[in-house]
């Protein structure tokens, strides 16, 4: 089992992924660089947060249309485990595998702090280990999750709602919601369930001395990777 | 392209104007002459010029800064880089440093704060460091009230919040958290606001690199972004005082470009990793001219540049130009001969521009070129050995001697419910969270207490057992009006922060800003200052590995007041054991840690917040701190954690007990109840200065149980400290409860202290 994490230039929590997985989950990771144009060998892609080519266009813009992204399509196709956080979220709905979008905060300003996630979503490859709300921080300044009404709708019929923003009582009130996303969505997954798209960071929770680990209950499903192979 | 002329022609004659407008005088430009024995080209009296510059020649600072000894020492030793690194065993070092950007953010906030950012980063980069985390400290000029006219109210707001988001904008772009930091106001920072930024890096000790070129042949390669107009005489910008047409200087603030620093990070650590690098060093202040001078000058070496080889942004730019233009994320390398290819593969794979511009020379001069004329040839050592330094006289203000006589009598009991209330308020003293919410804290995932979890940020880098406590810390008012007591204070204070966290006290970095260097009662400040800072420095064994100097803060209002600031590294031994205010949420029994003081002036309201914002009045002398005590604290409270006595600790600062206890209450989400112990409180019959008096090395502490109580009093009394375990504990009701030495109660609830800490500044941002 090999995770490939995506390196655009200006990702910045590409090493995070990197050892969160290798160091904290010891499962395999190995980077992948955007001009490369396969993914052959590995089981599973984890698209990081940051700044991918400086974000000076629209966040994810220029990343979407990188060569490594065709791949990446192919791996959503087959069906296979894709993750996005951050900026990784904002590529994947740039590049149309995820529906939506992500605007500037509603507050207008970048916000770091941990949040409480519910998750809602408990089938999906990337949620079904989850089973109570996690404490995971959040940094981004375009975090505000927004779909037309129809998806929205489509989203919840379809139970691809990963996870929304609650307070620390588990309730999905507006001051619960950091950045104004449409319904206190967090994260969504595609269609088939195998992408999943979330703007807080779980690889920066799967340290305890960095105060939670709460980051592992997603990323753990990694581990069956090689179970169900 | 033909043989470059043996002659240098002045591109314009050289008037009195022309080298005034540099920021020269006319006793350094005759100096110059001497030196030469002929007239400079145009260029090359430019390059003096930013090479001469305070920022860079550090003309009047450098005579004071040989107070700090480790400073001393490498000047004449072997040159500042290894000084600037701190072992902290296992084969690891840390270095850090400060840097000040404050005029180029008067003008243009967002970029010249988010370069000053960038600067510094850069600065740790080049020792072959990896850049773990950002610090920065800021002031501003009032945000509320009437001391000055609503527009200037309304300036300093616009500039607060666009500080902010540039050192929010670089910061969180290249993927360095910003862990800590402060903010201060007051009415003299008014159009001269405070930007200083720190950064700390970690390197293997066997890979510290060098800024010092050698090797005769060895390319000189150019790194980074392209050269454009931006930022012609910065330097020399920063060494001058902001007046009317300092808005007019608006071009000769730089445009900074995050993503091309995150590129310089990745590709120049993969770089030297390579071994092909021989020396490395930014092009910040002064660009080409400092990186080559300097390069060149250390190793005693010669170098050439082809400047039609620099990558431009602006194809006709001149030789002048491209000399002096301080274009961000760039830097200037020399690799070994043959070995160049690999440096340049690495930077193209990231995309970034490396070009050899030239190379080593035999002859000891920089020799530069441009269209196949020569710009400069010149003995780099003229220009960083020969720098005139001045010694100024210093004059003692009157104001320090009435506040020397400041008599506390003279100001009536302040009601100690209100004033609490008032003091949370205060944008100085209050919640900053407006502030930190913007600042990536966690990215590299080695965070481990955060802003507003302890008095210092924590790391627990992975790869070692280790933890790293940084603070970065300074008191203006205190400074301002007994700057020896100030700068020592300054260094006191940030080590027992990082000693709250149960980490070691290990190094200092300092950010030195003040007013006009060459006002004679500046002078004294700065001199004074200097002296406290080593002194304390030296009786609290943590060296001045590193500084910055930043002169001329000065605007219509005045010289801003003096501003040192400490940038202070802790070491703990074991990560894991580091503690921060205390455990939310849950029981708690706090105990208090005090350096006995045999003299007390003022009754502690000398130089107070107290006195500033409820009795309008700046006057009277701070307490000065018994340095052999202090030091004992940190120890203990190295030992307290380490040991698990303590759970959480919390120094008493700006506002002094009563502040502290309500921090710690709002901290922990809990209502407390105290009582004050009669030997901590003997220094005045006064309740107001009893609850706000500013008396240095106290420290609550949460303590973890019975055991661990009584060892902690026993190594208390053995050190000379002061020590009670039954200051108080957490209750129920989210009420603040004090009991004074007379027995006079006084109540705060728990939402109404929360609501004057954290409400002041976003209802003050709000718009």
């Amino acid at each position: 089992m090999k995770v490939a994490v995506i390196r655009f230039p200006g990702s910045n929590c590409d090493q995070d992924a990197f050892h969160s997985i290798n160091d904290d989950l010891h499962l395999k990771a190995e980077y992948v660089w955007h001009e490369d144009t396969s993914l052959g060998g590995f089981d599973a892609v984890f698209i990081p947060g940051g700044f991918s080519y400086g974000d000076y266009l629209r966040c994810g813009a220029m990343a979407s249309c990188a060569p490594i992204m065709n791949e990446v399509a192919r791996f959503v196709k087959e069906g296979r485990p894709v993750i996005g956080v951050c900026n990784g979220f904002q590529v994947l709905c740039e590049a149309g595998l995820l529906p939506g979008a992500l605007l500037l905060n509603e507050a207008q300003k970048f916000v770091c702090k941990d949040v409480f996630l519910m998750p809602i979503n408990r089938t999906s490859f990337w949620t079904q280990g989850v089973d109570h709300a996690l404490r995971i921080p959040i940094a981004h300044g375009e975090g505000r999750y927004v779909c037309d009404t129809e998806t929205l709708e489509r989203l919840k019929d379809g139970n691809k709602i990963a996870f929304r923003y609650v307070n620390q009582e588990g309730q999905a009130t507006p001051e619960a919601n950091p950045n104004g996303s449409v319904d206190n969505i967090a994260g969504v997954l595609n269609e088939q369930g195998n992408v999943l798209g979330v703007m807080p960071h779980p690889e920066r929770a799967t340290r305890a001395i960095c105060g939670s680990t709460d980051g592992l209950q997603i990323l753990q499903s990694l581990a069956r990777i090689g179970v169900l192979a | 392209m033909t043989a470059p002329r043996a002659i240098i022609r002045p591109m314009a004659a050289i008037t009195t104007e022309v080298y005034t407008s540099m920021g020269l005088i006319r006793d350094e430009y005759a100096l110059i002459l001497k030196l030469l024995g002929r007239e400079p080209s145009y260029t090359e009296l430019g390059m003096f010029a930013v090479m001469w510059s305070e920022h860079c020649g550090y003309k009047f600072s450098r005579p004071v800064l040989a107070a700090f000894k480790k400073y001393k020492e490498a000047l004449e030793g072997e040159g500042l880089e290894n000084a600037g690194v701190v072992d902290i065993g296992d084969g690891l070092g840390v270095t850090m440093k400060v840097e000040s950007h404050n005029h180029p953010s008067a003008v243009e906030p967002y970029q010249g704060a988010a370069t000053g950012v960038g600067g510094i980063i850069r600065d740790i980069l080049t020792m072959g460091a990896r850049p773990i985390a950002l610090l920065n400290s800021l002031r501003f000029g009032p945000i509320e009230g009437d001391e000055v006219p609503a527009e200037v109210i309304d300036r300093n707001r616009y500039l607060f919040e666009h500080i902010v988001a540039g050192i929010a904008g670089y910061g969180n772009c290249v993927g360095v958290p910003t862990v800590g930091g402060e903010v201060g106001f007051h009415k003299r920072y008014s159009g001269n606001p405070l930007v200083n930024a720190m950064c700390v890096g970690m390197l293997k000790l066997d890979e510290i690199t060098t800024a010092s070129a050698s090797g005769a042949g060895n390319p000189v390669i150019y790194l980074g972004s392209a050269t454009g107009r931006d930022g012609i005489h910065g330097a020399t910008f920063a060494s001058a005082e902001l007046d009317e047409e300092s808005e007019s200087k608006r071009p000769n603030v730089q445009i900074g470009d995050p993503f091309a620093e995150k590129l310089l990070i990745e590709a120049t650590l993969e770089a030297l990793q390579t071994g092909a690098i021989v020396a490395i060093q930014d092009m910040g202040a002064a660009g080409l001219t400092c990186s080559t001078i300097e390069m060149a000058s250390k190793g005693k070496v010669g170098m050439s540049v082809n400047l039609d080889k620099v990558p431009m942004r602006e194809a006709d730019m001149s030789g002048y130009e491209l000399m002096l233009s301080e274009s961000q994320e760039r830097m200037l390398a020399v690799a070994h001969k043959g070995r160049e290819h690999e440096v340049l593969n690495v930077f193209h794979k990231w995309g970034l521009q490396a070009v050899v511009i030239g190379e080593v020379t035999g002859d000891g001069l920089v020799t530069v070129t441009r269209f196949g004329e020569l710009e400069a040839k010149i003995d780099p050592t003229l220009l960083t050995d020969h720098c005139p330094t001045y010694q100024i006289p210093a004059a003692v203000p009157a104001y320090h001697k009435e506040a020397a006589a400041f008599k506390p009598e003279s100001v009536p009991e302040a009601d100690i419910r209100k004033s609490l209330l008032n003091l949370l308020a205060q944008p100085e003293i209050a919640s900053k969270r407006w502030v930190f919410q913007q600042y990536d804290q966690e990215v590299q995932t080695q965070t481990m207490v955060r802003p507003a979890q302890g008095d210092a940020a924590v790391m627990a880098p992975r790869g070692t057992g280790k933890g790293l406590a940084l603070k970065i810390d300074g008191n203006s008012r205190w400074t301002y009006l007994d700057p020896y007591t100030g700068g020592q204070l300054a260094v006191a204070e940030a080590a027992r922060n990082v000693a709250c966290t149960g980490a070691m006290p290990r190094a200092v970095t300092d950010g030195l800003n003040f007013g006009n260097p060459q006002d004679p009662e500046v002078f004294w400040q700065f001199k004074e200052a200097v002296q406290g800072i080593a002194d304390a420095a030296e009786a609290m064994g943590t060296p001045v590995i590193s500084g910055n100097v930043s002169f001329y803060n000065e605007s219509e209002l005045g010289e801003v007041p003096p501003t040192p600031l400490i940038g202070m590294l802790g070491v703990h031994e074991h990560a894991d054991r580091a503690i921060g205010l205390g455990i939310p949420g849950g029981k708690c029994q706090l105990g208090l840690l005090w350096c006995p003081l045999r003299k007390v002036p003022h009754e502690g309201l000398g130089a107070s917040s107290l006195l500033a914002y409820v009795h309008g009045k700046e006057t009277g002398l701070p307490v000065p701190p018994d340095l052999e005590k202090e030091l004992a604290l940190c120890k203990l409270l190295a030992e307290a954690a380490d040991s698990g006595w303590i759970v959480g600790a919390h120094d008493c600062s700006d506002g002094g007990f009563a502040v502290a206890l309500a921090e710690m209450a709002i901290a922990l989400g809990s209502g407390l109840s105290a009582r004050l112990p009669g030997e901590a409180f003997n220094y005045t019959s006064r309740a107001d200065a009893r609850l706000f008096g500013e008396l240095p090395g106290r420290v609550l502490v949460s303590l973890a149980n019975e055991p661990g109580s009584k060892r902690l009093e026993a190594r208390a009394r053995e050190m000379g400290l002061g020590f009670v375990s039954n200051l108080g504990e957490s209750t129920e009701p989210g009420v603040l409860r004090v009991v004074d030495t007379n027995e006079s109660v006084h109540e705060w609830t728990l939402s109404e202290l929360q609501s004057a800490y954290e409400r002041s500044i976003p209802s003050l941002m709000a718009h």
